[in-house]
């Protein structure tokens, strides 16, 4: 789908602020001047396009794309969901990044010095491209828990971190998921960014049981909403051409 | 009851953490596994215009580079068309070998970024608005940061085109569309645009609300 129209103004409510001072890092990176609002041009209406043969026939497999001596250690799941635009309309088309922790909570990082050890069979990355209705499925094994440094005891909820491309520049968004039942998920300085309780939990992905594969792997549901284009009713049009 | 309106909410973002680069430029993570990775070269040998490098750095609260940040940048053309169905520019060309996206990371030692790419086009504004002035489309995302960053590139060796930009022309009080002005350095390889990004402080970047 190509938007003819301007995007939906985003509604910053639904988002973390940039400053949030309980998650520590944000005081120095955070802007405290108000942003200035622009009305879409070409510049934020277009963006990146991405074609199904740009990418591996396992690049959206974390149990096979590493794989060097065996499978990795954890538990199976698939995640799968549906990219929708904010007028439920399926975005067909969108690149979906995904990375995650090992079984155990390491990344495979240079950056990661957490003691638990990395796991030779597991990257930790994947990437697909949305099918005509926006359907998106990957198959992966479970993300740990870890610890990070932001209060001494501060332990990350098992999660997923998601990059999303839409049709439009200005759609670009990163996200995380969580899994349904994670005792540590309210008490997370990262999701506790997020003011609104409601908009929490849509980033926690319940069980779906009925995706899974019997005798093989669980699954866990998660849709992600970008932002949609504008009706135009009685506008100008928006290019001058 | 009133009518009710069944518009979805957008995804709420979340910060893309220390580890970012697994996930959109694993080889800086520290290993290869896409046979077809993205990356910082957004124009190729073939393509039409002048090469160029844009290079910086991305500055803390106070003034530290940040040596984690994930940046991806969108432009036109050399003739200022976008690759995009949504651009109907019809009298500019599409370049066939320009897709013009690209990403990069800063630099884990030196704190830099780079993409290696051509100088854009004036693009079409707005209607009744005057051409945007070449510019490039800027997005960062890192530990620390909750919601991705916009923001915008122009070059400082286009005065009279940036005079006339409806974008930069708005932003008050004008001193800080000093902000979005890369500097031109010639250097023995080739042009390169130096454009460092201050998250907060004295000089804070002009960020959008796209």
């Amino acid at each position: 789908m190509v938007p003819q129209n301007e995007f939906i103004q985003r509604d910053r409510g639904q988002h973390p602020p940039a400053l949030t001072p309980d998650y520590k890092t944000s005081v120095f990176r955070s802007p405290r001047l108000p942003l200035w609002s622009l009305q879409n041009s070409l510049s934020e209406l277009t963006g990146p396009v991405f074609g199904h043969g740009e990418l591996g026939p396992l690049d959206h497999d974390l149990i096979l794309n590493y794989a060097k001596s065996g499978e990795p250690i954890g538990e199976r799941i698939i995640v799968h969901g549906r990219v929708m635009d904010e007028n439920g309309r399926g975005v067909p088309n969108a690149l979906v990044e995904v990375w995650q922790a090992n079984a155990g909570g390491r990344y495979r990082h240079k950056n990661d010095t957490y003691l638990a050890p990395i796991d030779p069979n597991f990257g930790g990355c994947g990437r697909m491209i949305t099918d005509e209705t926006g359907a998106y499925a990957f198959r992966t094994v479970k993300p740990g828990a870890y610890p990070f440094r932001n209060h001494v005891n501060s332990w990350r909820p098992a999660h997923i971190h998601f990059s999303l491309s839409g049709s439009g520049f200005a759609q670009r968004l990163i996200t995380q998921m969580y899994f349904e039942g994670d005792p540590l998920i309210p008490m997370d300085s990262i999701l506790g960014t997020i003011p609104d309780p409601a908009a929490r939990q849509r980033l926690v992905a319940p069980l779906d049981l009925n995706a899974a594969v019997p005798i093989d792997s669980l699954a866990y549901r998660f849709d992600i909403v970008l932002r949609g284009t504008r009706s135009t009713l009685f506008e100008n049009k928006l290019h001058g051409n | 009851m009133i009518g009710k309106l069944d518009y979805l909410h957008e995804t709420p973002s979340q910060t893309a953490g220390p580890y970012v680069h697994i996930g959109l430029i694993p080889h800086q993570a520290g290993f290869d596994i896409y046979e077809n990775p993205f990356g910082h070269v957004v124009a190729g040998r073939n393509t039409a215009g002048e090469h160029i490098r844009i290079e910086g750095r991305v500055l803390d609260g106070l003034g530290a580079p940040c040596r984690d940040i994930l940046l991806e940048i969108w432009q036109a053309n050399a003739a200022g068309r976008y690759n995009h169905p949504a651009d109907q520019q019809s009298d500019k060309g599409l370049d066939a070998s320009f897709r013009g996206w690209g990403r990069s990371g800063t630099d884990f030692d030196t704190g830099l970024y780079t993409f290696e790419t051509i100088k854009p086009g004036p693009v079409i504004g707005r209607r009744g608005y005057k051409p945007m002035a070449p510019h490039v489309n800027i997005w960062l995302a890192a530990r620390g940061i909750n919601i991705g960053l916009a923001t915008r590139m122009y070059f400082e060796d286009e005065a009279a085109l940036n005079e006339q930009d409806p974008v930069l022309r708005m932003i008050e009080p004008p001193i800080r569309r000093q902000t979005l002005l890369a500097r031109r350095d010639k250097r023995d390889d080739g042009i390169v645009y130096v454009f460092d990004i201050r998250l907060q402080g004295d000089q804070e970047t002009v960020f959008f609300d796209v």
